[in-house]
């Protein structure tokens, strides 16, 4: 099937059925063993190693490479898993290049540094194909504990609880598990259904149930969950979408849509060809939400994708190198420009009017004039905030739970960790982090500690 | 332009790079080719007597082992002489020099302990107008079970006696290959020396198993489940080589007696050092088999462009230049005193300086400054034992400064001596004698 890339309007089907497999391949193959051990052989084993604190999670990068050189991958797997049992999706999503590999002491003598998550990523592979468990439950503590949340957060925390010996079960509101993981990832980075086989591998430790289709504030209370369960993790995420806060947005505006809707369709569709893409599209935000809504409106057949970003460069949150990926399969990225006005016409998104804005003093203002860029299809990708009523009865810092270095929240038993969490900073490895640190915060009250 | 050409013991060559006697030598075709590459001479792979040629194994012959990024290090052989006819061999010696005049051809050849055995090989070698003969005392693996190759080195006697029919029965002059499988290799040398021998040349290979396969449990290489000692070479072997080298050439009894360096030589550099310490030449063959023989243009050009750069003129300035600086421990100067000293802008801060020394040395290089990594040498407890400068990985970045006699050495709190000492006078030795000067 040949597709029509100048068609106006949003419509599925732009490219040929060979262009779609080509354009949402997996971005970064993985390593042969071959090339694992030429790659392997670039570490230094350095002492006190800066990857090692670059990592949420402080994985033992130094000892698993070592482990990879001298071939022993399930040696370095249960190195990676021990502090990061979702080591094989940070493999793939974490923005090494601001963690781990930016912090290679290579980077300074070479400006290359291992490609510690491509390493990352041969291990736990292997260890994933072999099927093979690495950690045990310890005696049946015959507590139960309630996790709010399949996520990075959730998933973490459960395994460590359940390696402790107590019984979990973990709820959450969608059809499938996985989080942000299943749901919010761009599909060139996690193809095959990754994110379900790890939620499979998580959980085949056994002493964890999955409810799925259960929302805090809908199915479920925390009051309830409270009386039910000895202790309650959320890893609720952010369900909402900040508003753009230009005139002419409205609920239900054709070709006004949120970029995190557009990524969970993306990753759920069965044939990309079904999915609409606007000719021109604008994507309004600065982080990698909105690189990977502009990215994969580019691969699924606009001709002009543009990313508006209200501040410079050096502010965006997403990565030097995500930017550099935009850029290299077309995006067109502008700065300093802020939404206006959403401009229609019949119901329809036409353009957007963004106003010129600039630094004053520290503060961000706009400075009068504008420029209007067509565009039939806008995303929004300028922040997510916790979903109405989800953390009611919880104090909140910043529109986020508030929560203490090891989870716990201002309700007794009832612990937090993610992106819902004023500390988090919306990383998968921050997330798994504050997961497992909050299970052995709830352990050790559990256990009286 | 500097003057490579080489003269050892009468052989001319164009360089002093010579193909050892190995697998890379064993018929006109191979030599031809390396000739046609650049090297100076060719040792002849091992000629055994007349008859039944020897047979060698027809599984593995080679093992390894190999560094970062599978570059290797240490090989080893279970080969044997060369397995062709005596006389096809000859046939193609005497064509080969014919067509190369101004190459070096040397012969080398091994044939049982008995005067006839080497009186009757010699007219045949002699024959093709080779440059000379090497006496095979060293091939450590099979033909040694039959009383030759190191079997032959490992007996100075013998030695001595097959070099003196050499003499005896040849005009060519001859070099006597050595064996390192041996406690002390002067002992060998010194009576190759007494048989007349024109000169030596070492390392022979090594005795050595590579590793061992963990699945068969056998050792490698592995024929059909078993395997023998082979012997060993390459970069790994150098050090072995450069010191029993430098031994024989330091030694008063056999000083002055040529040698052809052999063992690990991959670089120009390798080369350098190897004449440096006494070899009038150089013989390379596991770096030739690894790269092939275009290294040759390498090894030339490197060592040219070196002694312009350092005005050598000719090999004679370099030959043993560095003999003179090999001594005893004894005679080591016991008040040079150095401190290693971390260079800040180069350092990458991988930490490694600091936990090998604190692990496993003096605790001499400190992790943090001022609340940041940082990595320092404490001069009041560093001993200069150059371990950090072996482990790091930037060269240059640590380097051991010696201190300037007069200054204070915090490690001791005593001024630093200006004067040689050493332990044969030291206060601690209960042998101690007068002062004596250093070795020259």
């Amino acid at each position: 099937m040949s597709g029509d890339m100048l068609k106006e309007g949003i419509v599925p089907g732009r490219l040929s059925t060979g262009q779609y497999a080509q354009n949402f391949s997996e971005l970064h193959p993985p390593l042969g063993r071959h090339e694992a051990f030429v790659e392997a052989d670039r570490c230094y084993f350095c002492y006190d190693a800066p990857c090692m604190n670059a990592c949420p999670t402080s994985i033992d990068v130094p000892l698993f490479i070592r482990e990879i050189s001298t071939d022993n991958p399930l040696g370095a797997a249960k190195t990676i898993l021990a502090q990061n049992i979702l080591g094989g999706m940070c493999a793939r999503v974490c923005p090494t290049e601001q963690l781990c590999e930016d912090a290679c002491v290579r980077m300074e003598a070479e400006g290359k540094p291992v490609k510690i998550g491509q390493l990352q990523r041969y291990a736990t592979d292997i260890a994933m194909e072999e099927r093979k468990q690495f950690f045990t439950r310890a005696p049946g503590t015959g507590k139960k504990i309630a996790v709010v949340g399949a996520g990075p957060s959730g998933l973490a925390a459960a395994h460590r609880l359940s390696m402790h010996g107590h019984e979990v079960t973990i709820f959450d509101a969608r059809p499938k598990a996985g989080g942000l993981n299943e749901y919010g990832i761009a599909t060139y980075k996690t193809p095959e259904g990754f994110a379900q086989a790890e939620v499979d591998y998580v959980t085949a430790i056994g002493g964890i149930t999955i409810e799925l289709g259960q929302a805090l504030g809908r199915e479920l209370s925390l009051a309830q969950l409270s009386t039910d369960f000895d202790a309650v993790f959320l890893g609720i995420g952010l369900g909402g979408v900040n508003a753009l806060r230009a005139e002419g947005e409205k609920e239900g505006l054709h070709g006004l849509q949120d970029a995190v809707d557009f990524i969970a369709e993306l990753r759920q569709a069965t044939d990309l060809a079904t999915l609409p893409v606007g000719r021109r599209v604008v994507v309004i935000g600065g982080g990698m939400t909105a690189i990977d809504a502009a990215v994969q409106s580019k691969l699924l057949g606009a001709e002009e994708v543009t990313i508006c970003y209200r501040r410079g460069q050096e502010h965006m949150s997403a990565s030097g190198f995500e930017q550099d990926l935009a850029a290299s399969k077309g995006v067109t990225i502008r700065h300093w420009l802020q939404p206006k006005r959403v401009l229609t016409e019949h119901g329809k998104v036409t353009g957007v009017e963004l106003e010129y804005t600039e630094l004053k003093d520290g503060r961000l203002a706009g400075i009068g004039r504008t420029i209007t860029i067509e565009a039939d299809q806008v995303f929004k990708a300028i922040g997510q905030t916790l979903e109405d009523q989800s953390a009611a009865g919880l104090e909140l810092n910043g529109g986020r739970v508030q929560a203490d270095a090891e989870g716990r929240t201002s309700r007794a038993r009832v612990w937090a960790g993610g992106d819902c969490v004023d500390a988090g900073d919306d990383l998968t490895v921050t997330a798994v982090a504050q997961g497992r640190d909050a299970a052995e915060s709830i352990n050790r009250y559990l256990a009286g500690i | 332009m500097a003057d490579i050409r080489n003269n050892f013991v009468g052989i001319k060559s164009p360089n002093p790079f010579w193909l050892a006697s190995a697998p890379p030598t064993d018929k006109a075709y191979n030599v031809e080719r390396a000739f046609k590459a650049g090297w100076g001479g060719v040792v002849w792979k091992t000629l055994g007597e007349e008859g039944p040629p020897v047979v060698n194994v027809n599984g593995p012959r080679y093992g390894a082992i190999w560094g970062g990024d599978r570059r290797l290090l240490g090989f080893n052989n279970i080969e044997l002489i060369t397995d062709r006819d005596l006389y096809r061999n000859l046939t193609e010696i005497k064509q080969v020099k014919k067509n190369w005049p101004d190459r070096a051809v040397v012969v080398s050849i091994m044939v049982p302990c008995e005067e006839d055995a080497w009186k009757a090989i010699l007219p045949l070698v002699e024959e093709t107008e080779a440059d000379g003969i090497e006496l095979n005392f060293g091939c450590p693996h099979g033909m040694s079970e039959r009383g030759m190759g190191a079997a032959v080195g490992q007996v100075p006697e013998y030695v001595e006696m097959v070099v003196r029919w050499c003499k005896q029965y040849s005009r060519m002059p001859v070099i006597t290959k050595l064996t390192p499988n041996i406690t002390d290799v002067r002992q060998p040398a010194r009576a190759a020396k007494n048989g007349g021998t024109d000169a030596v040349s070492l390392i022979n290979t090594i005795n050595s198993i590579t590793g061992v396969d963990l699945d068969t449990f056998a050792p490698m290489p592995t024929i059909d489940g078993k395997g023998t000692h082979g012997g060993y070479c390459g970069p790994a072997a150098k050090p072995i080589a450069l010191h029993m080298v430098a031994d024989i050439a330091r030694d008063p009894e056999t000083y002055g007696l040529p040698i052809s360096g052999i063992g690990g030589i991959s670089t120009w550099r390798d080369a350098a050092e190897f004449m440096a310490l006494g070899a009038g030449n150089v013989q390379v063959c596991t770096a030739a088999m690894v790269y092939g023989f275009k290294i040759v243009e390498e090894l030339v050009s490197g060592l040219s462009n070196w002694m312009d750069e350092k005005g050598h003129k000719t090999l004679d300035d370099i030959t043993g230049r560095a003999t003179r600086n090999v001594t005893d421990w004894q005679f080591l100067n016991l008040n040079y005193i150095t401190k290693a000293k971390i260079d800040q802008d180069t350092c990458i801060s991988c930490g490694r300086c600091h936990i090998a020394c604190e692990d496993t040395s003096h605790q001499a290089i400190m992790k943090e400054k001022d609340g940041k990594r940082h990595f320092e040498v404490m001069d009041d407890q560093c001993v200069g034992c150059n371990l950090c400068v072996n482990v790091c990985p930037i060269e240059d970045c640590i380097t051991m400064i010696a201190l300037e006699p007069g200054t204070m050495d915090t490690r001791t709190g005593k001024q630093v001596d200006p004067h040689y000492a050493n332990w044969t006078t030291h206060l601690n030795n209960p042998m101690a004698k007068a002062a004596i000067e250093p070795a020259e």
